[in-house]
């Protein structure tokens, strides 16, 4: 069952499973973000059947367009918070919904590259309407850990399957580069172990026949997960490594270099010290905006700063939620803040936006649907009352492929009955 | 014959305490109450003793003029061009028109806010201190599901540094609390966010020390294979143990009445929560759910204890009228929920409506990164309220990081204010506090300024970092 889903590459049309529900609407007067490209003042954003088709200063809004009149708004892509486990746990026990580990394989060696987090989401999480409601359209769900983790996919936040929501899975494959996490005492053997895995991948993909009639030695990982390891040791699937000191940055590389891997770091907190490393390797960085804790001896140089540092070298980066209270369940919604916070630190207010659209977009392989306001792609656009990254801004509108989203959260309605004291316990 | 010696040392201590009450101000800063008992005598269980008393004393400081800044006092609408004059450590002046003193610095504040220092009712700095190790978990004592007598100071790694990111954070006073594991953790200690050899050099002159107390899901899970594992044997955990300090504060308040015999045994647990009976340590109690919190309300009327602070309280919202008649406040986060099924009814406008009931709000932290930004917490749970309707002020959201936790830690009258009189605990914004772009700029600690963001060369570094973390300026 799970070699078939190995093979598996979803490539789901962003506008179908909504366009029964979409229509012609016309977001006007707005301070227009697209993203790929400046700024538009007083620009119109078109939307049909849940594709956007159009975005400009000067466009012709059809005739019986559905008029939103966003005169001193603001108007960007949905955001993209591309590190949750969103759908995963429930009240804090994976156990309670879909579980973020595949703890039988990740027990023994922490090798469980063939495990799909994504398959356990919950489209009924109760955290996933306050997530949308500030403005977050689209989140990367992926395992918890493991030395190889398994692999994590791009979903947008609506639809009522699993199916319905994603946007491209598997997207990445995830990694944690820490002794620990493979149940190892050693940075050497640590290597050693990846090594020898990306060894035994390549030589699995060349004797397929000989290892089904045991003609082969003991490879390093099961059949499901040396299926699902090929787009990575081929350099076509990302491989997100976990990984924040120095020296293991440079391990890392250094294996991306030998190996060819389409590479991704993620944390990277000490990753300001190797901007220029980092940028001549081209590869992206996922990292938060508030953390600056030695919080262990490979974080010791931790700062706020990193991201717009990073950036500053030119290197691709990513914000993600890495800040206190849960940020990847309960506060995924939290990555607006994040975004902030970098740019009171240093990093460019364009490319903060651009690190929570469409640079986690191009990153994960779907620029061509979410990430910006173009023609063409999905109709993921949010309505601000102000700039996005403001903590007193609300996000007015939210459309995901096209719709507006609405619908009271279960929050909401705790704070409605209990707005009055003592509370009526009558419906709302 | 040990006795007597004992009751001719108190006799002489007694003389001493007059003296020592005229000379109890350093700097023109108060520091500790005199113990009522002094150095020497272990045996007694005196109250307010005071046996690792604070030897903090303010940093050399300059007269200070911060002028045309917009001041969140604490106190009403905050002034829009107003200055803060701050002379031997206390503010001096505050106004529309302040004018400097000879030779004093003046800081032009255009465009910039300033508040009185951040205060944090609930860290667990220094005694779970960064980088996390084994070595240094020392938070808590999960031995025992009442281990009163542990107090968190002797816990608390001066070089950990967390502290000087949260000074950086405008953060310059801290209470520090043994962890949740037990019913009763131990005794909290209040620090001034401050560089020091030992932690009492970074004691709160004269503050009381806090009781941690916690409900619910922590100590049933600890303590499942022993007990509590029930939130009933909780509750009778708690009473218990009260009732066993009321027995013991009783003996000890008659032997110090009449001195007659032999003092009575002493025991540090009993000592400390007969100390919360006789009102000299305020309690701070960890409780999430509404339910929960109600009883332990009975519980403190049962035995004749004020809760000082419910500490993480996601469901103070649904008791806010009871918090706001029992005097007690709320120490909240702003959007902490659902990360276990005591914190599922967790809502963003929490703090907000905990307010509007009339209860004290409070945004607390219970981590060291979000303890950096109590301003931007305020700042959402202002803004999930206004978003139901509520109508807060600015000013308002301000006093849940300053005027409201210091009154939770009972050194309101010193601290968490802009007024005359008050120790210059003072923050600098860069703008409005209740901005994300926002950053403390300068932070003053009884008018020394320990932290300036724009030379980062005086950066406080601690031990620890030197030579693992790279300096703020120059290199890095």
């Amino acid at each position: 069952m799970r070699a078939l889903h190995t093979l598996r590459t979803l490539l789901i049309g962003a506008a179908l499973p909504f366009a029964a529900e979409a229509q012609t609407i016309a977001i006007t007067g707005g301070t227009v973000f697209p993203v790929s490209g400046p700024r538009i003042e007083r620009g119109t954003v078109v939307i049909t059947n849940g594709t956007i088709t159009a975005v400009g200063a000067n466009v012709a809004i059809p005739d019986g367009a559905q008029r939103i009149d966003a005169t001193g708004k603001w108007v960007t892509p949905g955001l993209i918070n591309a590190a949750t486990n969103l759908g995963l746990s429930e009240a804090g026990s994976p156990q309670f919904s879909g579980g973020y580990n595949d703890v039988g394989a990740t027990r023994t060696k922490g090798i469980s590259a063939a495990f799909d987090a994504w398959e356990g989401i919950n489209p009924a999480s109760t955290y996933i309407i306050p997530t949308r409601q500030d403005g977050i359209t689209s989140v990367m769900v992926g395992p918890g850990g493991g030395l190889i983790g398994g692999r994590a996919a791009m979903v947008d936040l609506a639809g009522a399957t699993v199916a319905s929501m994603l946007v491209r899975a598997p997207a990445a494959m995830t990694a944690t580069f820490d002794p620990s996490a493979g149940s190892l005492q050693s940075r050497g053997e640590l290597i050693g172990a990846l090594r020898d895995l990306i060894a035994d991948a390549k030589v699995y993909a060349t004797r397929r026949a000989a290892y089904e009639s045991n003609q082969t030695r003991t490879f390093a990982a099961t059949k499901a997960d040396l299926e699902a390891l090929q787009p990575v040791v081929a350099g076509t699937m990302p491989l997100v490594v976990a990984v924040d000191r120095v020296s293991d940055i440079q391990a890392v590389l250094a294996m991306g270099r030998q190996y060819k891997l389409k590479l991704i770091l993620l944390g990277a907190a000490e990753g300001w010290q190797v901007a220029t490393e980092l940028k001549a390797a081209n590869v992206p960085v996922m990292v938060g905006a508030m953390s600056n804790i030695p919080t262990t001896f490979n974080t010791l140089n931790s700062r706020q700063e990193n991201a717009g540092l990073l950036r500053a070298a030119g290197v691709q980066v990513i914000l993600i939620g890495n800040g206190p209270g849960d940020g990847a369940t309960f506060n995924v919604r939290n990555i607006r803040q994040e975004a902030g916070n970098a740019v009171a630190y240093g990093m460019n207010w364009d490319d903060a936006l651009r690190a929570v659209t469409l640079a986690p977009a191009e990153t994960f392989g779907v620029a061509d649907k979410i990430g910006s306001l173009q023609a063409g792609r999905a109709a993921n656009v949010v309505v601000w009352s102000a700039d996005p990254f403001e903590i007193s801004t609300r996000a007015e509108q939210v459309f995901i492929r096209g719709v507006l989203q609405g619908g009271k959260s279960r929050q909401d309605e705790l704070a409605e009955r209990y707005r009055r004291l003592p509370p009526p316990f009558g419906n709302p | 014959m040990h006795a007597l010696l004992k009751s001719r040392r108190i006799m002489v201590a007694l003389t001493a305490i007059a003296t020592a009450a005229t000379a109890n101000t350093v700097s023109g800063q108060q520091t500790s109450p005199a113990p009522i008992w002094p150095a020497g005598l272990g045996a007694v269980s005196a109250p307010n003793a005071d046996p690792f008393p604070s030897t903090y004393r303010p940093f050399p400081s300059r007269p200070t003029l911060i002028r045309n800044v917009r001041i969140f006092t604490g106190v009403g609408p905050a002034i829009a061009n107003g200055s803060v004059l701050i002379e031997n450590g206390r503010i001096t002046a505050v106004g529309a028109n302040v004018a400097a003193p000879a030779g004093a610095v003046v800081i032009d504040g255009a465009g910039k806010s300033v508040t009185a220092g951040v205060i944090d009712t609930h860290t667990h700095l220094g005694v779970y201190p960064a980088p996390g190790t084994a070595a240094h978990n020392d938070g808590n004592e999960a031995t025992a599901p009442v281990t009163a007598h542990v107090w968190a100071e002797h816990s608390v790694w001066p070089q950990d540094p967390q502290f000087p990111r949260d000074l950086a954070g405008g953060v310059t006073t801290v209470q520090v609390l043994p962890g949740s594991a037990n019913l009763i953790g131990g005794r909290s200690t209040v620090l001034k966010v401050v560089p020091s050899r030992t932690v009492q050099g970074m004691k709160f002159p004269g503050a009381k020390y806090g009781l941690k107390m916690a409900c619910g899901e922590n100590p049933k899970r600890v303590y499942a294979s022993r007990g509590p594992s029930t939130r009933m044997a909780n509750v009778a955990g708690y009473r218990n143990a009260w009732i066993a300090a009321e027995q013991y504060r009783r003996r000890w308040d008659k032997w110090l009445a009449d001195k007659q015999g032999d003092p009575p045994a002493r025991d540090l647990g009993n000592e400390t929560l007969a100390e919360v009976l006789r009102g000299n340590i305020l309690v701070h109690n960890h409780c999430y759910q509404a339910d929960e919190m109600a009883q332990m309300i009975d519980i403190a009327k049962e035995f004749g204890y004020q809760i000082r602070s419910f500490h993480h309280g996601v469901e103070a919202y649904k008791l806010a009228d009871v918090l706001a008649r029992e005097g007690i406040s709320g120490s909240l986060w702003a959007d902490w929920g659902g990360f276990k099924m005591e914190a599922l009814d967790g809502i963003r406008a929490n703090i907000a409506l905990v307010h509007a009931a009339g209860a004290r709000a409070i945004v607390h932290s219970d981590d060291p990164s979000g303890s950096q930004r109590l301003n931007q917490e305020a700042a959402k749970a202002l803004a999930a309220g206004r978003a139901i309707g509520l109508t807060i002020s600015d000013e308002e959201a301000v006093r849940w990081f300053t005027a409201n936790p210091a009154w939770a830690l009972g050194i309101e009258d010193r601290v968490g204010t802009i007024e005359v009189g008050k120790n210059a605990d003072i923050v600098l914004w860069s703008g409005n506090p209740l901005s994300v772009y926002t950053r403390a700029e300068k932070v003053w600690v009884d008018g020394a300024m320990l932290f300036d963001r724009l030379d980062p060369a005086a950066r406080w570094r601690t031990d620890f970092e030197l030579g693992y973390v790279a300096p703020a300026g120059g290199s890095r």
